[in-house]
């Protein structure tokens, strides 16, 4: 299986390489469109800033090439966040695959939320063989709002979409690769779909 | 419901875990990375490997730990000790931590935080701060714990938050190593003045001592070394009676 992992710069990918590693898989990092194009798989990882990471998406031109990709695509974190169509964080246009705007938390509650947080209202294979609420580890400042593509849910400031699904794009705001057996699973569970 | 972290701490000299007593007196304690799995087996939530490596010609075993310890685990690590510039950060984010502690270099330098935070993103700067009553103030340390600065602590959390620090790892130097409980007066006082997550650090010796940190310090997480690596608090332990406790925590 060959499996493409978008490279623009994001903090992450070497935790996703690592992860992907332990499950018995390797990966390709890459910023070529067509070995994008090509992959099995497509992993849109994602720590970092909105902004500049969308810049470096359009300098690249990958930011025509990812909303057109038919095979599965994961997006994590700031990945996910940029697959909505607009972000307060920096007032950046995102990807637009998923019609919807992610904001920032408000004051209420410590920001970033930084820990391991349940996941609950799973509805998608990418959660296959996962029973109880499980904990994934959360690092993030901004949320994507219940939207109906929302395949599951977590209570910070307010309950938000954790998990989002629109045909073969999927992207998840806790970090996977960082979050034990169960985020293991999870990643088990995209790379079988 | 978001949960308290449990963090043990591995302190590291040339590739090598080691423990001491109030910065000072350092005894050997293990493989970094056979330490990491354990621990990541026994349910801690983040790690925390700070290098206290003196000479710079040895950092390089640094580098290679942080890349084995990625490949190894699979829950998030912070990396500190000696981080002095955008360059080194960006080192360490590559070979795999999530997040790098800065010290002393955002004392000289307080735009270095702001720098690290406009490039990496706040989400994995956290400011450790090390601090210590001085008469009736607490002061901020550099150096170690060394070297008294002119900063109040409430003062220079508020700065390095401003700056754009993600989180903060508050270490009260007397209460480091002496195992009697954490700095809860002060932290519970820091909680009300900085809205990003505190990591309480310095004064574990009981599991009283981690309820106390979460009920009234206000701790978003606690930070330890000795007790967790000889094994004096087992992590199952310890957070199955913290969950009788009614402190929301991840059991694994």
């Amino acid at each position: 299986m060959e499996i493409a992992i978008i490279d623009y710069g994001a903090g992450n990918v070497q935790s996703v390489l690592f992860a992907l590693e332990r499950l018995g898989y390797t990966a390709r990092v890459t910023t070529d469109a067509k070995k994008i194009q090509s992959a099995d798989k497509v992993i849109f990882p994602g720590v970092g800033e909105a902004s500049s990471a969308m810049a470096r998406l359009k300098a690249t031109e990958l930011d025509r090439v990812i909303p057109k990709l038919q095979q599965p695509v994961l997006g994590i974190c700031l990945g996910m966040q940029l697959l909505c169509r607009h972000t307060e964080e920096g007032n950046t246009s995102g990807l637009g695959i998923f019609d919807a705007d992610v904001v920032r938390f408000s004051n209420q509650v410590k920001i970033p939320q930084i820990g391991w947080n349940t996941i609950t209202n799973l509805k998608s294979d990418l959660f296959r063989g996962i029973t109880a609420e499980p904990y994934l580890y959360f690092v993030h400042s901004y949320y994507v709002p219940l939207i109906p593509e929302c395949i599951a849910t977590t209570d910070y400031q307010a309950t938000f979409s954790s998990a989002i699904q629109k045909e073969n794009f999927y992207g998840v705001q806790f970090h996977p690769e960082k979050s034990g057996e169960v985020g293991a699973q999870i990643l088990t569970n995209f790379l079988r779909l | 419901m978001i949960t308290k972290r449990i963090i043990p701490c591995l302190d590291i000299q040339n590739g090598r875990t080691v423990k001491g007593v109030q910065f000072q007196g350092l005894t050997d304690a293990g493989d970094p990375v056979e330490l990491a799995c354990k621990y990541a087996r026994d349910g801690a939530d983040e790690l925390v490997f700070l290098d206290i490596t003196a000479t710079e010609n040895k950092r390089k075993t640094l580098f290679t730990m942080v890349r084995d310890v990625a490949a190894a685990i699979d829950i998030p690590f912070t990396v500190g000790g000696g981080v002095r510039s955008v360059a080194d950060v960006e080192q360490l984010l590559q070979y795999g931590a999530d997040k790098v502690a800065v010290n002393s270099a955002a004392l000289e330098n307080p735009e270095l935080i702001r720098d690290l935070a406009k490039r990496f993103g706040c989400q994995c700067i956290v400011a450790a701060i090390d601090a210590k009553l001085v008469g009736d103030r607490w002061k901020v340390f550099q150096m170690g714990g060394k070297l008294e600065t002119e900063w109040e602590l409430l003062d220079w959390a508020k700065q390095v938050t401003d700056n754009g620090a993600g989180e903060m790892l508050f270490t009260a130097i007397d209460h480091d190593g002496r195992k009697q409980g954490f700095a809860n007066t002060m932290l519970a006082e820091l909680n009300k003045s900085v809205n990003v997550p505190i990591i309480a650090s310095g004064g574990a010796g009981k599991i009283a001592d981690f309820v106390a940190v979460f009920n009234r310090g206000k701790a978003d997480a606690a930070l330890a070394a000795s007790v967790f690596h000889y094994d004096t608090i087992p992590i199952p332990v310890l957070k199955q009676v913290l969950k009788q406790h009614d402190i929301p925590i991840r059991i694994v």
